[in-house]
């Protein structure tokens, strides 16, 4: 139990991981969604002090994860575009493409900025008005509402130089996919706090009820993660399939009314290709019809042909649930963080480069 | 990128129209500029749960140090200091 003296409430810690223990009787797998709550888990070796009953696997709440190999060789192809600055959150650099990543195109002389928000994207754009400027749109419903609001402030200040290449992935229809497997085992999910303080709760009830599988809204810091998988397991040890709000200090059921609107303004559901698990049906967000001069893929006409994804990685498999990072013949040989084979292995919160950092992680599948 | 991270609004720095607002958020001493679109409620001295450069929600004093204290001592808030370059 490392670090525990740096808990925020080392006693709560302790007497959670307790009343995990007292109450689990049978063997359960969890799933969580979100990619900060696997790095949490994994860095805080919470991995560890669970009973060996309790299995967590790690689900596709990663965007650097599941963003799929023709989405990276789109934004490569609109950064080799003379004249354009290609902007992107700093993880999505070394994502490997089908030839390359964005990190190599930028070593090859393509303008590819590093920024901390889409906002910044379209002052940028504003203050180069000879250049085209795109933001790559990655993320979850949590980041949706930014790089939405980028779109309608470009417009008010009539800007006709900025566009997003959008690549949103929402969390519902993906646990739904991952759910709807027959190979899958997950008894309950801790569904993304973050995600649910933009889009509320309401979407979880059906699944919960559909697949009989409890959804408890956890949020990322240890003490919560451990209430999360405590009031799962309490469920699960009675038999029962409700979504439970843990992190209701940032979590309104109607979620924030007006990121909701933003996100409407701008974008359609679409269906979209998941990196490792493949086309899920309405599961991403589009830039809509009445944007869609923001729209990179219609401004730059792209046409890039699907491409094949790297066979030798399994995190398909991995975000399923199916397998765990160690059990990947390529962990930790040919795929490391300096030289990712695979995207769950490049960002922090993508469950082979958790557990490659921490190697505390060892748990089960070693056992 | 996925993170929210709390801090303190300390000046509002443009009103743009009725609802787009921008100010300043200081996160343990790093000042960012935010967008408050999102939090129509959000006065001076408020924290804010702030992802991406837009706050999502208002949140307690109290909550938001512990949670910022959580996140810096796990150097989480890295972010924060990319450059525009
Ligand atoms: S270790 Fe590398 S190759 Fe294996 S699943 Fe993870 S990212 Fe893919």
């Amino acid at each position: 139990m490392k670090f525990l003296t740096e808990y925020r409430d080392p006693e709560m810690v302790v007497q959670y991981v307790k009343e995990i223990k007292a109450i689990t009787t049978k063997p359960w797998t969890l799933m969580e969604i979100c990619g900060g709550q696997t790095h949490s888990l994994v860095k805080n070796g919470i991995l560890d002090m669970l009973p060996k009953l309790i299995t967590m696997v790690h689900g596709p709440g990663c965007p650097v994860c599941v963003t799929s190999v023709s989405v990276i060789d789109e934004a490569i192809y609109l950064a080799e575009q003379p004249h354009v600055i290609l902007c992107s959150f700093g993880d999505m650099l070394r994502v490997p493409g089908s030839k390359k990543s964005l990190l190599e195109a930028k070593a090859e002389g393509a303008d590819i900025r590093i920024l901390y928000s889409p906002l910044e994207a379209v002052q940028l754009a504003k203050s180069n008005p000879d250049k085209q400027v795109v933001f790559f749109a990655v993320g979850f419903e949590t980041t949706a509402p930014a790089n939405a609001l980028s779109v309608v402030h470009a417009a008010s200040l009539g800007l006709n130089n900025y566009s997003i290449l959008a690549s949103h992935v929402l969390v519902p229809p993906a646990m739904e996919a991952i759910l709807g497997d027959d190979e899958n085992t997950i008894n309950a999910f801790l569904a993304a706090g973050h995600v649910c303080t933009i889009m509320g709760i309401d979407e979880y009830y059906p699944i919960a009820e559909k697949y009989k599988c409890p959804i408890v809204v956890t949020g990322f810091e240890p003490v919560d993660l451990l209430q999360g998988i405590l009031m799962a397991v309490q469920q699960l040890e009675r038999g029962e399939y409700k979504v439970e709000n843990q992190y209701a200090r940032s979590v309104q059921r109607e979620g924030n009314k007006m990121a909701k609107e933003t996100i409407q303004k701008v974008f359609t559901v679409s269906d979209r290709v998941w990196r490792g698990i493949g086309n899920i049906p309405e599961s991403g967000y589009e830039v809509n019809e009445k944007y869609k001069n923001f729209n990179a893929r219609v401004k730059f006409k792209i046409n890039i042909p699907l491409a094949e994804e790297n066979k030798e990685c399994i995190s398909g498999a991995i975000m399923k649930g199916l397998k765990k990072p160690k059990e990947c013949p390529n962990f930790g040989i040919q795929c490391k963080p300096e030289h990712p084979l695979g995207a769950p292995m490049v960002s922090s919160e993508g469950a082979c480069a958790a557990y490659y950092h921490y190697a505390s992680a060892d748990e089960v599948v070693l056992e | 990128m996925c993170l929210a991270i709390p801090g303190k609004l300390i000046a509002i720095t443009a009103q743009l129209d009725d609802t787009f607002r921008t100010g300043k958020v200081s996160f343990g001493g790093i000042q960012k500029e935010v967008n408050l679109f999102m939090v129509p409620e959000a006065k001076i001295d408020d924290y804010l749960l702030v992802h991406v450069g837009v706050a999502i929600s208002v949140v307690d004093e109290e909550e938001a140090k512990l949670t910022f204290k959580y996140l810096k001592d796990m150097g989480e808030v890295e972010e924060l200091e990319t450059p525009i370059n």
